[in-house]
């Protein structure tokens, strides 16, 4: 691949002119978006902006009819499937939580571990004092220590959505995409979500889709809108809100 | 037609044999040569049929036909002859004179293949002049099979006489076929009846030229440039009737498949019964019909237009039973909806099979769905005519009904979007009763049409069950186009197989063919794409 | 099996059920053989001969619930895995009758000399060889379960879909094994077996010993089961069934473990069917009838998917009830009850026995401080995923 722009060979995350279209309908219209190593970035947007579908495109979910979708400047996402793409270090938190509800707090950190993930790897894998010690930590920082042997459906939903996020942690990858993290989450579970992102993006590049403004206007972070399948503006909370077509399309005409 | 033909020979038969017995019989030739047949002798045998056949006596028929059938029964002790009717009564063949009994000496008459010719020939003359249509164009096609020099008489005879169009064309076709094979036609004759075959164009003209033996130069070349044009011709028909059997096939999984197609499409539910749900159909059918032979018979042509709507009610209604009772539970684990289903149709079968028995039922065919007709060189039977109509109606009705019902509206945005629809207040689950209800009612409609071509038995539903499932996993789901290009593709591609690879092995190439197709398009010809196929 | 995999796979359950299956393995043919005829605790020949059928069909019940239990695959098809099993074995004994057959043919088996065959197919060679037999029962069910596996699960073909071509696939099966030129018997299949390694396969010894084997072969596989599904395989396996895009985007390559278990699954299931044939005496192509499948699908629904014991339990308990039945006043009525189970068994008791003897258990066991084994199962909440 190609690339003559200089500025995405050095992008974490680098999509250009992207399309996709169900039966007709374009849910991805021409969709160019940057993220820069180390950044979080905000995606907002009315329903049926394209928020999940650009997620599924990054995660390999679904294909692009046309357009191009790099990955720490060099990967072309657009070939791989799903597994390649979270083996190359892009992890995703689902807009419903999903985690394995019949298995233990702890088994889904253990899953979520990037350590061998092969059949003969995972079957004869024998548990290390290096692996017992990150889900240690990673139960720390979701605050589910003294939850660790039940099971993930018995969680509350708050909950399950920071088991998620543990397992985006155990996962180390290199982009987390998180959708909707906050969506049913209480007030204070929300400003402490806010804070456990602030954290993980300490160390990752982080994409974040949210509704919540003031969720949004916590994390203080650049925003991007998405409307129709393309970007509508992008900028700070504040340039962003006040932009007079966010508004129109948020409002209605 | 030719189905018939047994039943038209012995209506004739009896009313000969009525004017026979009406009449005084008189001693003579005839007599005597009636009794050659005790001889046991194929000489004399030969010689009897053709003196009784050219006797112009109204016995004459009867005897040759009880002959063909082995229905002629002669004494070698007392050189009395019998003819045995189809009902079992026996006539004295000399006399026409009833008997009580044939003795037990006597033997049927024995033929080899000469003498069956010379039967086929001697009735084919004493029936070239019936008054029957029907009887007179059977009669020119035996002559045109059997070919005998003798029927050249009658053949040019019948064919002075004759007005009908077809018939004619008949009798010309059989006075080709024997001066094809009669050494001392001209040349002439010969090349005309090279003409003659060639516009017939058929499997059997084929085989008259490629069998005819030595032939003057001038009638070789004429019959060679014939045979390869016949071929050729022949070549194109038997695409035409592959393509034929190949939609009749499809349209009889259409049918069978349609309403499996709503119920998977709309809810996710496999339903293992659908085919119980078919066979419940065929009962229904078999039911109107014993009702309608005990108390209404005249009604029995209308059989089938009142079980349509029977069968549908029935099948329909113990499709909402078994969707309120079972299934509605079952909703979101649709493979323990696939075990449920499969246990109800064990059940059902058993209860069948308890309340019918276990073996096939007699259901009729309406005079207008019997019989045939020629296309050019296939035939096509009215029954399977009338199913493939009757399936492309039932297709319109229900994408009309899909497509401007308020019901056609739910269940389309169920199937689409079955949480959104909840949530615009479709009352999903009665929705979801009265699509399983429309599947299964529709099932029953399609057991209405294949208690016609099908034998109806317990075991009727499970022969189609996993071809459905084929028709709507390579349609795809969600879209009854998918379903009509499934089945008509899998229907024609079965056929076109079948001369090639067998029956057997045709359907298991198809079966791979479909897991191979599956592996491509895992959602099917027609599938729904986006989000919420995956949700 | 490395050591740590045999300790972890043991829990009090495990050990319960191997304890009780290796009784029987050993007093059954123990008291068949050495009791005398007639005595209350002789067990007679018939009915060792029964219940190895039993034990057969528990194992083909344990290879449904590896797959179906913890990883969302309901195969529809398994009986076709268990009859290829069982008609490599066939082969082998067909090869043993040698002269004794009918036609005394010393190479063709009976069946290819009334069909005029000159020589055997190729691809009965070396059938006269048990280790080779053996060795083709493992890898013909195999073999057969890799490439499907390989086209459908890399297809993402899931849920009912498999289902449907699993069926299709044993469907095919069942025409191709009725023609007599595919040369295994046709219609009547494969039977008349005189001797087995040079053991007369009627004699009481043979089927005592037949009968231990079976018993062995389901402790093994039991094993073999539990190993794969307490090692951190099964959790993932657990995992793809209960949300496999998941599992997906954890960077599992979700396909090569379906492609693994269900591989696994169907040389179980070809074992069971090879231990099947020399107790029952033939094997036809009726073994590979769709219904047939369903039925064992139906044997794990009962004892409880997810538990191993428990489908082993449910293809016994089912098939004591249907000799039970079908062999009395009550057979026409067996249909009905069969039926009502899969209905019964589907609405009531989703879990199945042993899955519902479990959660009544398991609370009674925390409160009077009993270790918390069967968390380690991972499976108290067996859920079905598309």
């Amino acid at each position: 691949m190609n690339v003559m722009d200089t500025r995405a060979t050095s992008a974490m995350l680098y999509l250009d002119g992207v399309h996709v279209s169900f039966d007709g309908f374009h849910a991805i219209n021409n969709l160019s978006l940057t993220l820069a190593p180390g950044e979080m970035r905000a995606i907002i947007g009315p329903n049926g902006a394209g928020k999940t579908t650009m997620m599924d495109i990054i995660t390999g979910k679904t294909k692009p009819d046309e357009g191009t979708v790099l990955f720490d400047g060099v990967t072309d996402l657009t070939r791989l499937d799903e597994t390649r793409i979270a083996e190359l270090g892009i992890g995703r938190k689902f807009q419903k939580p999903t985690v394995f509800e019949s298995q233990t707090v702890e088994d889904n950190l253990l899953l979520a571990l990037n350590v061998d993930h092969s059949v003969k790897g995972t079957l004869f894998w024998r548990g290390s004092k290096a692996e017992s010690e990150r889900i240690e930590k990673v139960l720390e920082t979701i605050r589910l220590t003294d939850a660790r042997g039940r099971l993930a459906g018995s969680l509350s939903h708050g909950q399950k959505q920071w088991l998620e996020i543990g397992m985006l942690l155990a996962q180390d990858p290199k982009l987390l995409l998180v959708d909707e993290p906050v969506a049913g989450m209480t007030d204070v579970e929300t400003h402490l979500t806010a804070e456990l992102l602030k954290e993980i993006n300490k160390n990752h590049t982080v994409m974040v889709v949210e509704h919540d403004m003031t969720f949004v206007r916590e994390l203080g972070v650049k925003v991007t809108c998405l409307h129709e399948g393309s970007v509508l503006a992008e900028g700070t909370i504040d340039q962003v809100s006040s932009n007079e077509r966010v508004i129109e399309v948020y409002l209605g005409r | 037609m030719l189905a018939n033909l047994p039943a038209r020979l012995c209506a004739l038969a009896l009313s000969l044999f009525l004017i026979a017995f009406a009449l005084p019989a008189f001693a003579g030739p005839f007599e005597d040569a009636v009794a050659k047949f005790a001889n046991d002798d194929f000489s004399d045998t030969d010689e009897a049929i053709g003196v009784v056949a050219s006797s112009g006596n109204k016995l004459a028929f009867p005897i040759i036909s009880a002959l063909q059938d082995g229905r002629l029964m002669a004494d070698p002790d007392s050189k009395k002859v019998y003819v045995v009717g189809a009902d079992g009564k026996s006539i004295d063949a000399a006399t026409g004179e009833p008997v009580a009994s044939v003795p037990d000496s006597a033997s049927a008459v024995r033929l080899n293949n000469r003498l069956r010719r010379s039967v086929d020939a001697a009735l084919g003359s004493l029936t070239l002049q019936s008054p029957d249509l029907a009887v007179r164009l059977q009669a020119a096609q035996s002559v045109f099979k059997s070919h005998e020099e003798t029927a050249l008489e009658a053949v040019d005879g019948a064919l002075a006489k004759e007005t009908n169009k077809s018939v004619k064309v008949a009798l010309g076709e059989a006075r080709a076929a024997i001066l094809l094979f009669k050494s001392d036609a001209t040349e002439v004759e010969k090349l005309e009846a090279v003409a003659t075959l060639k516009a017939r164009g058929d499997q059997e003209a084929l085989a008259l030229l490629t069998g005819m033996g030595d032939q003057p130069a001038s009638v070789t070349k004429a019959a060679a440039s014939a045979i390869g044009s016949i071929q050729s011709s022949l070549a194109v028909w038997s695409t035409v009737q592959n393509a034929w059997y190949g939609l009749s096939l499809g349209s009889v999984l259409l049918l069978a498949a349609i309403g499996l197609a709503i119920t998977f499409g709309v809810m996710g539910v496999i339903n293992m019964a659908h085919g119980e749900m078919v066979m419940l159909g065929a009962y229904t059918t078999f039911v109107v019909q014993e009702v309608i032979r005990t108390r209404y018979p005249a009604l029995f042509d209308y059989s089938l237009l009142i079980a349509v709507p029977l069968a549908f009610l029935v099948s329909g209604a113990i499709g909402v039973l078994i969707e309120r009772s079972i299934i509605r539970f079952l909703y979101g684990r649709p493979l323990e909806t696939l075990l449920a289903t499969w246990g109800l149709s064990l059940v059902l079968q058993q209860a069948v099979r308890t309340m019918f028995g276990p073996t096939n039922r007699e259901v009729g065919n309406p005079s207008w769905m019997s019989g045939a007709f020629e296309l050019g060189q296939i035939t096509i039977t009215y029954n399977r005519l009338w199913i493939l109509c009757f399936t492309l109606a039932v297709f319109a009705i229900l994408l009309a009904m899909l497509r401007y019902t308020a019901l056609g509206l739910e269940m389309r945005a169920v199937t689409q979007n079955r949480r959104m629809a909840a949530s615009m207040g479709i009352a999903t689950s009665r929705v979801d009763a009265l699509t399983f209800g429309l599947g299964s009612g529709i099932a029953g409609i399609a057991g209405v049409a294949l208690s016609q071509i099908d034998n109806v038995s317990p075991n009727l539903g499970q022969s189609y069950i996993i071809d459905s499932f084929m028709v709507v996993v390579f349609g795809g789901v969600g879209n009854l186009w998918g379903t009509l290009v499934g089945a008509f593709t899998l229907g024609i591609a079965n056929k076109f197989l079948e001369p090639v690879a067998g029956a057997v092995l045709g359907k298991i190439a198809i079966l791979v063919l479909i897991i191979l197709f599956i592996q491509k398009r895992p959602r099917g010809l027609f599938a729904l794409k986006g989000r919420a196929v995956e949700a | 099996m490395t050591p740590h995999m045999l300790t972890r796979s043991l829990d009090r359950g495990a050990t319960m059920f191997l304890a009780i299956v290796a009784a029987c393995g050993i007093l059954i043919p123990l008291s068949n053989l050495l009791l005398p005829a007639g005595s209350f605790f002789q067990v007679p020949t018939y009915l060792v001969a029964l219940w190895g059928k039993y034990v057969c069909y528990a194992i083909l019940a344990l290879s449904i619930d590896l797959i179906w239990g913890y990883c969302g695959i309901l195969s529809l098809g398994h009986g076709a895995f268990f009859a290829l099993g069982g008609y490599a074995m066939g082969m082998y004994l067909m090869r043993q009758i040698g002269t004794r057959g009918v036609y005394g043919n010393p190479i063709l088996p009976d069946f290819m000399v009334f069909l005029n065959w000159q020589k055997l197919p190729w691809y009965w060679y070396g059938f006269d060889m048990f280790w080779f037999a053996a060795l083709m029962v493992l890898f013909v069910p195999g073999l057969l379960a890799f490439c499907f596996g390989w086209l459908a699960f890399r297809s993402r073909v899931t849920g009912v879909y498999l289902s449907i071509i699993t069926q299709a696939m044993t469907y095919a099966l069942l025409l191709g094994f009725f023609r007599n030129d595919f040369g295994f018997g046709g219609n009547n299949g494969l039977t008349d077996f005189k001797d087995i390694l040079g053991f007369n396969v009627q004699a009481e010894g043979t089927r005592a010993t037949l009968f231990a084997l079976s018993c062995l072969a389901l402790i093994v596989g039991f094993l073999i089961c539990r190993a794969i599904v307490t090692s951190k395989l099964g959790k993932v396996l657990i995992a793809i069934r209960d949300a496999e895009s998941r599992t997906r985007f954890l960077g599992y390559r979700v396909e090569s473990y379906k492609l693994f278990v269900f591989t696994v699954s169907a040389c179980m299931a070809g074992v069971a069917g090879a231990l099947y044939v020399p107790q029952v005496g033939i094997i036809n192509p009726s073994e590979f009838a769709p219904g047939n499948s369903i039925e064992a699908v139906i044997w794990v629904a009962v004892g409880g998917r997810g538990t191993l014991a428990g489908a082993a339990l449910g293809a016994v308990v089912v098939n004591y009830a249907k000799t039970f039945f079908t062999s009395g006043v009550l057979a026409p009525y067996w249909l009905f009850m069969l039926g009502a189970l899969f209905i019964l068994v589907t609405l009531l008791l989703p879990k199945g026995i042993v899955g519902t003897f479990n959660a009544w258990w398991e609370p009674f066991k925390a409160k009077n401080g009993v270790a918390n084994e069967a968390a380690e199962d991972g499976v108290s909440e067996p859920k079905m995923a598309e």
